[in-house]
Formats: structure tokens, sequence, C-alpha cells
């Protein structure tokens, strides 16, 4: 394993493999953000659980943060790293010719995101944190789905903010889910090229990935678009 | 054809550098990008100006040699093709024309538009080899079987030219193709098994060693390659690099 740590690879691993375990999460995240939708008891029922459950709340929720921040941070390290390769720049650069947005502006996409889970920490997690560990009010299973929905109700900003954070994760993720295959070496959406699809591996990651980053982001668009309108 | 041209003009590596603007009249859409050039420096010369240093050899695509930012794109905006191949007529009567040599920490400029590629050679050097037994007993190649698909893929990677494209194309600067067909050339075939973990954990070192940025998967590199050298080979040396990590 000598050298893995340090090496071009090895960021590309660590950078796909901690984005892969996000996705995930997403998809956890979406699914349980999704009954408020359905079933508001259902949705108590399950918030309940997972802010209470000690897996969840001692293991699962550090695990979770940690994979957030090296995501990040990385993420900046990469960007600074590959600027240094390039010290000085193109007077003119097409990238459009032969690159997509998303694929170029990882980075932009990415701090937008960043910035709305700055958002999301002020309005939902932190406040968790001091109801439960700060004031110790009393267990309440009943308590979220109006917690949530207050957020949105009356608050066309902070909606249109969750709605457009939400656009640049798709952003995000139309890039980064595929690209993921690409670093771990596996067939994806990369390899079609010049030659046409190698592989029916291929295909399906790239309509996999497709579909993914713009179901899911624009699901959660949907909720906030929901309660908000839901609740004029 | 009338054309205004912005070229780079570097005195020596250590200089600073910068644009120079220059009018030409009389270029014909059959000529080559280079042939262009070859106009350009005929009249600086007449004028008794320094002609513009450029890269060239074969002028047939298959050296490596001219490499050229154009208009924003490694060797224009013609697809699998040389800035030596490049013809005239992919541009129109008055067009401006900004040319710059690839950039990239790893590729200084030592003069105008040329630059220093010997990092690819060093990356080469590192492991794009095979150790061969020249003692006189040595099996003909083409007495091993070798799989169809792996015969074309490996002959598909040794096209690679070497021009620098794909680092030039890449907003990371990033050599990954380069590196990634030199591995694969070999990866796929029998020849190469014995040193492949070797080598694509050294060529891979010396890759990071010379400066050369992450690879973030954009594409490009493939989309600019004049030999359509093809992002699989990226996901193969990726394989490759982490068996040889895992097994030592």
């Amino acid at each position: 394993m000598a050298g893995i740590n340090k090496s071009t690879l090895a960021r590309k691993f660590a950078m796909a493999l901690s984005g892969l375990f996000l996705v995930l999460f997403l998809l956890q995240h979406f699914t349980i953000n999704f009954t408020s939708v359905v079933s508001p008891s259902t949705f108590n029922e399950i918030s309940h659980f997972m802010g209470n459950n000690f897996v969840v709340q001692a293991i699962l929720q550090p695990i979770l943060i940690a994979g957030v921040v090296f995501h990040f941070v990385m993420g900046f390290v990469l960007e600074i790293k590959n600027n240094k390769a390039r010290k000085i720049k193109y007077d003119k650069f097409n990238g459009a010719a032969n690159s997509t947005w998303m694929s170029r502006n990882m980075i932009i996409s990415g701090i937008v995101v960043l910035a709305f889970l700055g958002l999301h920490f002020y309005d939902f997690w932190i406040p968790e944190m001091i109801h439960k560990y700060v004031e110790s009010h009393p267990d309440d299973p009943t308590r979220y789905y109006d917690e949530t929905i207050a957020k949105f109700t009356g608050d066309p900003i902070r909606t249109g903010l969750y709605a457009f954070s939400f656009i640049f994760l798709m952003l995000h993720l139309l890039h980064g889910f595929a690209s993921s295959f690409q670093s771990l070496g596996t067939k994806n959406k990369y390899q079609e090229g010049l030659g046409g699809y190698k592989s029916g591996t291929s295909r399906f990651i790239r309509k996999f990935t497709t579909a993914y980053a713009v179901v899911i982001p624009m699901g959660f668009v949907f909720i906030a678009l929901y309660h908000y309108f839901n609740n004029l | 054809m009338k054309l205004k041209l912005k070229i780079w003009r570097q005195e020596d590596a250590s200089a600073k550098g910068g644009f120079q603007n220059y009018d030409v009249d009389g270029i014909d859409g059959d000529m080559s990008f280079l042939e262009m050039l070859d106009v350009v420096n005929n009249d600086l010369i007449n004028e008794g100006e320094e002609p513009i240093e450029f890269d060239h050899d074969c002028r047939e695509g298959i050296c490596g040699s001219c490499s050229l930012q154009i208009n924003g794109e490694p060797h224009g905006p013609d697809r699998l093709v040389t800035t030596c191949q490049l013809h005239m007529r992919k541009f129109n009567d008055g067009d401006e024309i900004v040319i710059e040599p690839f950039r990239a920490t790893a590729f200084p400029v030592i003069k105008d538009l040329v630059i220093d590629r010997s990092s690819f050679d060093r990356i080469q050097h590192a492991g794009g080899y095979i150790s061969v037994n020249t003692s006189g007993n040595t099996q003909d190649a083409n007495s091993i079987p070798i799989e169809k698909e792996n015969a074309d893929d490996a002959f598909y990677a040794a096209t690679c030219i070497g021009c620098g494209a794909c680092v030039a194309a890449c907003k990371n600067a990033s050599a990954m193709l380069f590196t990634s067909a030199k591995v694969s050339q070999f990866a796929l075939l029998p020849q190469g098994e014995i040193e492949a973990h070797e080598r694509v954990l050294n060529m891979v070192h010396q890759m990071d060693k010379e400066g050369f940025g992450n690879c973030t998967n954009t594409g490009a590199c493939e989309i600019e390659c004049p030999k359509g050298i093809s992002l699989e080979n990226i996901a193969r040396m990726n394989r490759e690099y982490l068996g040889a990590s895992v097994a030592g």
C-alpha cells in the first residue's frame, strides 16, 4: 500500500468513495422526508426513531459528518492542487467545446451545497441538538412534522433557497455520481467516447446515475414547495 | 483569406512573455495551420524580425511535436487531428485566432510556442517498457495467442503520440490519459503482465512528481486527443493501481 495515501489516484478513490457514501445518505434522507408529504404520522415516527436511536445518533451521525467534512475538505485540497498544476492560465480556454459545465465547475456547485448545509444545520440540526441536549425538553414524538413545515410556512425566501440549492446539488450529482464509478475503475458513461458504448454496464450506469441525479434533488425541491404552498 | 493572429511570444524560459498581434493575408483554405505559420514567419524574416518558434517534425500527425492551443483548444477546433493536420478552411476570412503554447506547470515554455514535454519522457522511463530477453532465445511475439479485444485495445492505447493535448485540454492539467494509455498498452498484453504492478505504481508516482494535476473526469482529454485515446484507459489504470497497491 506504500504511496497510495499521497497519490492523485488515492485522492480520486477517496473522493469517489466518500461521494458514493453521501449519495446513499441522500437517498435515505429523501425517503424519510418524502413521508412528510404522504403521511405526517409516519414522518414523526421515523424522525423520532432517527433522533433517539443510539446507533444512529452515536455511531452513524458522526460517520456521516466525518464523510461530509472529508468530501468538501478534499474538494478544496484538489482545487488548490489543480490550480498549482497550471500556474499561468490560458488567455482563451474553450472548455465548453469538450466538457460539460457541471464537470468543470464541481467546486462552484459544491460550495453552493456546502452553504446550503450551513443553512440546513441552522434550521434543523442545531435547534434539534439544543432541544435535546441543552434545554433537555421532555420527549415528544409528535413534534417533528410541525417543526419541519413551520420552517417553510410563509417563508418564500427560505423555500427558494432550498430549491436553488437542490438545483446545484443536481448539477453536482450529474457529474459526480457517474464520475465516482470512473474513478473506481468500473465501466461507466465515460466509456461511450468516440466509439460508442462498449458495454451494457456503461449504458446502465449512465442512465441510473443521471436519473438519480435528477429525481432525488428535484424530489427535495418538490417537498419544500409542497409544504410552502400547502400552508399558504 | 485575411486573418488577425494573436500569438504568444516569449524570449526564453525565464522571460515573462506576452501576446503580439499579426495581420496575415493570402492564406489559402487548403493550407495546414503550420503552413499558415510558415507564411507568417517568412514575412517576419523578410522584415528582419525574429520568426515565431513552434515545434513540428513529421507534419502528418504521427510525431506529436506540433502542439498549439488554438482558440482555446489543443490542436484547434477540428477533431482527431494534430495541429499539422488542421486545415485553414476551418477558419473564416477575418477571424481572430489566439495561439498559445500548451499551459501546464509540468510543460514549461522554452521559447514562444515551444514547450518542454520531457516530463512525459520521464513518466515513460519510470515504467513504460517491458524487459525483454535479447539473448537470441526470445519468443516471437506473434506466436503468443492474444484475445482479439485485448490486442485491439492495446493497439489503440499504443497509438498515443504523447503530444500533450490531454494535459492542455484538462482544466486541471492532468496527465492521466497519457499515463493510462502507456500503462494500458502493456497491461493488456501477456508480455506486460510480469512488470504490471511495478509499472503502474512507478508511472503514477512519476506523474505526480512532475506536478500534473488531479483527474476530475471532465472527459476533455478524450475529446481533444488527436488519436481518440479512450477514457477507458484511465479506468483501467485506476483498477491496475488499486490492485497493485493492495498487492504491495
